[in-house]
């Protein structure tokens, strides 16, 4: 009901988003041009300002020209201190990477390639999706510069990225200039593992649906076996498979080996909290590289132990 | 962003602070510069040796000494010398719990005040000089603050030296465009001007030869036409009445005298004064002024004063006349004032002067000064102590004596022989300086003579001291004293070439003050007036200002956005040199063409140079090719393109 009435939402979220030029990415690519720097004095400005004021009132007061020379050079040198922060950051070249798929609430690291396009060099660029984990690099000409800027997800989802700010207050340490970049870069989340698993919640041994396949684990070789499409590489053994005609997989048994059903049905509670079980399910089952399948309201996932289908599942679970 | 500095960084801040403290030694008493060193040594050692940063139970007691120490050696926390004193050395105490980016600021941007305050105790170009070392290391300190990685000193150094020259066009424009109110906006702390010098309202024997050991400038003068001879250059101040014991003071009971009338005759004499403060009232000008400028108001006794002390330079017009005529009436009330004298001091000299009343006014005056001519007076500047009735000490004992004595005596005779009788203060003569064209006149050329009244006349200027000593008054100081060094340096007449070098610092040091110091509201108004062709009101000054500097940031950011041009290495300028040749006879590189295929070309159309031409195109691919060019081949690139160049194809 709160978040319907707009204002306070407004002022909820960080407020100056919603009403800053920002720097669209075009391709992922962000150029930022004049008119989106915007700058503003710090707290040391302002007090370098009161100095600056108390000179100009000593020196009307005592009638020192020098004085008047001192206070006059004092503000000059804020003002120009100010086109230097803001050419600091103006014409920057802004690349975001794609981003790597994360679980919910954890730091996706967002590699950014900054690069400047006026041959100058940049020193103390800050860069940040939140204000707490800034990452400072300089920018030498020519010369384009990593920056690795973690951003927290909380939802799972296919989500862009949060606006980026980049700020810097070179070189006096008396203005702020900052600029506001948005990138069309979508990055999956997937949803949060829950903290406990109730294992009878999954649908345990079920032999009859791949027979064959019974008895294999991970821990003791066992023998091989006709590669199969879908086996992993990780399990070719590529020295036999060089000797002979054919290739073979390594055969593996493990004690309690079995392939997981993880079933929506079997799960209770809420949406998210079934979601998230069941991510604590498959999560769980790669981690002990166990082979399973994945039964979702409108979707069914046949077996499997690969990365590939391990990212599968998260995905079908993020996206539902 | 704001992390903890690192040790380069606080060796830098305390090397700054400890120059910015240097260049204060002279305003600072001893004791607040040792202990604000040993505050900048503890932090060094602290960061050095890994000691634990002092708690607030030792910077507590230390506080309280300090703030003791401070009201002891000033009297309290007011004025000019405490307050700066305070505000170093809490600077200093404060680097013992400076550690984060926030203290650093904090500690910089104070230390630039500081700075600022140099200029409280004086204007000078040299301080004008001392003050920008700080200012470059200061902003410097900020760059290294505000910097994430670590650079070299040299760069912040650098960009703090370009920050700062960007910054001087609009200093100037704000120097002189922002407009100027005459202050003070409240009342000056008492030791503001404490180190002025110049005449004082009262007169007692020692006050003047001391201030004729000072060798400052009391003012400047620029005369219009011909400069008048040294013996009309009496520059007036104030005008001594009341006598008692040997104190000399102006009359207390002024209110209500009449002004007296001044009639001039022949040519007048207009000049520029250029007055430096001296903390009190006084206009000086020339005998005798008719016309003064706005601000100041001529006192009964045509002495020119300004409404309020006078604690900057100023510069005024005015014309004088050498030949007047002042006072022919004399009232009641007045002759009794120029008769007065304290009963029973003196006895010898009021019996002497007695003697005299049957004389008439002029006989007395001669008489006295055949008295002084005669006897075997002698002018000095370091004169005997006189003990009571000092006139009697000094007429009939010492006979050594300074302006201040003849002046004093004299007066003291003209009144107990009952003619009506003042001193006037002031300056006599002065030194031309050629450079500049103007006078100057330094306060070793302070001087007291008499006036006394005569029927018809008026009153009159005596001289006493050119009876002992003509050649004060006729060359000037330097000439009347046989022991010239009882002189300051610069009014001696020996070591010519220092003369003449300190004349011509004289004339830079006058321009700066009339330029630099001396650029007030009026003068503001004045230079916008000769700009614009009419008065500038300040809503107008305000509005050209910010044009100005509107146009000068733009200037500014046009020229910090440029692109910087892609620096070419030698080889590329010594190759496009080769190309601009060939191009003039119509031999051009194709995109596609290669260095050595453009060469085969070249060679087909001048085959005569044809080793050179190949040898070029080898080089230039070589050069091009490696990591670090080889300095010799680059050079032997150069050779051969010069001589490829210089001979005609």
């Amino acid at each position: 009901m709160r978040e319907k009435i707009w204002p306070l939402r407004f002022w909820a979220r960080s407020w100056w988003q919603q009403w800053f030029r920002v720097a669209k990415s075009t391709q992922n690519i962000a150029t930022l041009n004049a008119r989106q720097i915007y700058i503003l004095p710090t707290r040391w400005g302002l007090l370098y300002g009161v100095v600056v004021i108390a000179l100009l009132v000593g020196s009307i007061n005592y009638a020192l020209s020098l004085g008047f020379y001192i206070t006059f050079l004092l503000a000059a040198v804020g003002n120009i201190a100010m086109l230097h922060t803001w050419r600091n950051l103006v014409h920057l070249q802004i690349a975001t990477h794609k981003v790597n798929p994360i679980f919910a609430g954890d730091f996706a690291e967002v590699t950014l390639t900054v690069s400047d396009i006026k041959n100058r060099p940049r020193y103390a660029i800050n860069a940040f999706f939140h204000k707490d984990k800034t990452v400072t690099q300089n920018i030498a000409v020519n010369q384009p510069q990593t920056f690795v800027v973690p951003v927290s997800m909380p939802k799972r989802g296919r989500h862009t990225l949060p606006r980026l700010i980049l700020n810097t207050q070179f070189p006096l340490n008396f203005l702020h200039a900052w600029a506001v970049i948005e990138s069309p870069l979508q990055v999956l989340v997937y949803p949060k593992p829950s903290d406990t698993f109730n294992r009878q919640h999954l649908s345990g041994d079920t032999h009859a649906q791949n027979g064959t396949q019974l008895n294999q684990g991970d821990e003791d070789f066992n023998g091989h076996k006709n590669y199969q499409l879908g086996d992993p590489p990780s399990r070719v053994d590529w020295k036999a498979s060089s000797r002979s005609i054919g290739m073979f997989t390594k055969l593996y048994s493990g004690t309690g080996t079995c392939t997981l059903w993880l079933d929506w049905a079997l799960t209770d509670g809420d949406k998210e909290t079934r979601i998230s079980q069941l991510t604590r399910g498959v999560f769980d089952a790669h981690a002990a590289k166990q082979r399973f399948g994945l039964k979702l309201p409108h979707l069914i996932l046949q077996p499997d132990d690969s990365a590939q289908h391990y990212h599968h599942a998260l995905t079908a679970l993020a996206l539902l | 962003m704001m992390h903890a500095p690192n040790a380069t960084q606080l060796k830098w801040l305390l090397i700054t602070l400890a120059i910015v403290l240097v260049t204060h030694t002279p305003n600072l008493p001893v004791w607040v510069i040792a202990s604000s060193l040993f505050f900048g040594v503890w932090r060094y050692l602290i960061a050095r040796k890994q000691w634990v940063m002092p708690t607030i139970w030792i910077l507590l007691p230390i506080t309280i000494v300090i703030s003791l120490g401070i009201i002891f050696t000033f009297k309290g926390f007011l004025g000019r010398d405490a307050s700066l004193s305070l505000l170093i050395i809490m600077c200093a105490l404060k680097l013992l719990e400076t550690n984060t980016t926030r203290d650093y600021m904090i500690v910089t941007i104070l230390a630039y005040f500081v700075v600022g305050n140099l200029f409280l105790f004086n204007q000078t170009i040299a301080t004008f000089i001392i003050s920008i070392p700080p200012l470059i290391l200061l902003t410097a300190t900020l760059i290294n603050t505000s910097l994430h990685h670590r650079q070299p000193m040299q760069f912040s150094l650098k960009l703090a030296g370009q920050l700062l020259l960007q910054a001087v066009p609009l200093m100037l424009i704000l120097f002189v465009l922002f407009p100027r109110i005459p202050g003070p906006l409240w009342g000056l702390p008492q030791d503001a001007n404490k180190a002025m010098s110049g005449l004082s309202d009262s007169l007692q024997f020692g006050h003047i030869s001391n201030l004729t050991k000072n060798s400052a400038v009391a003012f400047r003068v620029q005369f219009k036409g011909e400069i008048p001879a040294n013996h009309q250059l009496y520059w007036r101040g104030p005008v001594l009445w009341h006598q008692e014991d040997r104190n000399w003071t102006m009359s207390s009971t002024k209110i209500g005298l009449t002004p007296e009338k001044a009639e001039v005759y022949d040519a007048p004499i207009a000049y520029t004064m250029t007055l430096e403060p001296h903390n009190r009232l006084w206009m000086l000008m020339l005998d005798m002024p008719t016309q003064i400028p706005q601000e100041a108001k001529l006192t009964h006794d045509y002495v020119a004063v300004a409404d309020k002390p006078i604690r900057a330079r100023k510069r005024y017009e005015a014309v004088s006349y050498p030949q007047y005529k002042l006072g022919a009436d004399l009232g009641e009330r007045e002759r009794a004032l120029s008769l007065q004298l304290t009963d029973g001091e003196n006895p010898r000299a009021f019996e002497l002067a007695q003697g005299w009343t049957s004389l008439t006014a002029t006989d007395k005056v001669n008489k006295a000064l055949n008295l002084f001519r005669q006897d075997a007076f002698f002018y000095t500047l370091n004169p005997p102590i006189l003990g009571k009735n000092p006139i009697d000490a000094f007429l009939f004992e010492s006979k050594r004596g300074f302006c201040e004595h003849y002046a004093t005596s004299f007066v003291y005779l003209m009144r107990a022989a009952g003619v009506p009788a003042r001193i006037v203060t002031g300056y006599q003569g002065g030194e031309f300086n050629p450079n500049g064209n103007y006078l100057i006149v330094r306060q070793s050329d302070a001087h007291a003579w008499a006036e006394v009244w005569l029927a018809e006349k008026g009153w009159v200027r005596v001289d006493p001291t050119a009876a002992v000593s003509p050649e004060r008054i006729e060359f000037g100081i330097s000439e009347a004293l046989s022991h010239a060094n009882e002189l300051p340096l610069m009014a001696r007449k020996d070591y010519p070439w220092l003369k003449r070098a300190y004349l011509s610092w004289d004339s830079v040091n006058n321009g700066w003050n009339q330029w630099v110091l001396g650029y007030d509201d009026k003068k503001q108004r004045d230079l916008l007036k000769k700009i614009s062709g009419r008065s500038v009101k300040l809503q107008e000054m305000l509005v050209w200002m910010i044009s100005v500097i509107v146009l000068a940031m733009s200037a500014t950011a046009y020229f910090l956005l440029k692109q910087n041009k892609t620096k070419q290495n030698p080889t590329q300028r010594l190759y496009a040199q080769y190309l601009r040749h060939l191009k003039r006879i119509g031999l051009v590189p194709q995109a596609s063409e290669t260095a050595l295929d453009f060469a085969e070309r070249v060679i087909s159309a001048l085959p005569y140079h044809q080793h050179r031409i190949r040898e070029i195109a080898q080089l230039y691919n070589v050069l091009m090719y490696s990591a670090s060019p080889n300095p010799e081949l680059v050079s032997a690139l150069a050779h051969l393109i010069k001589d490829l160049t210089l001979k005609k194809p």
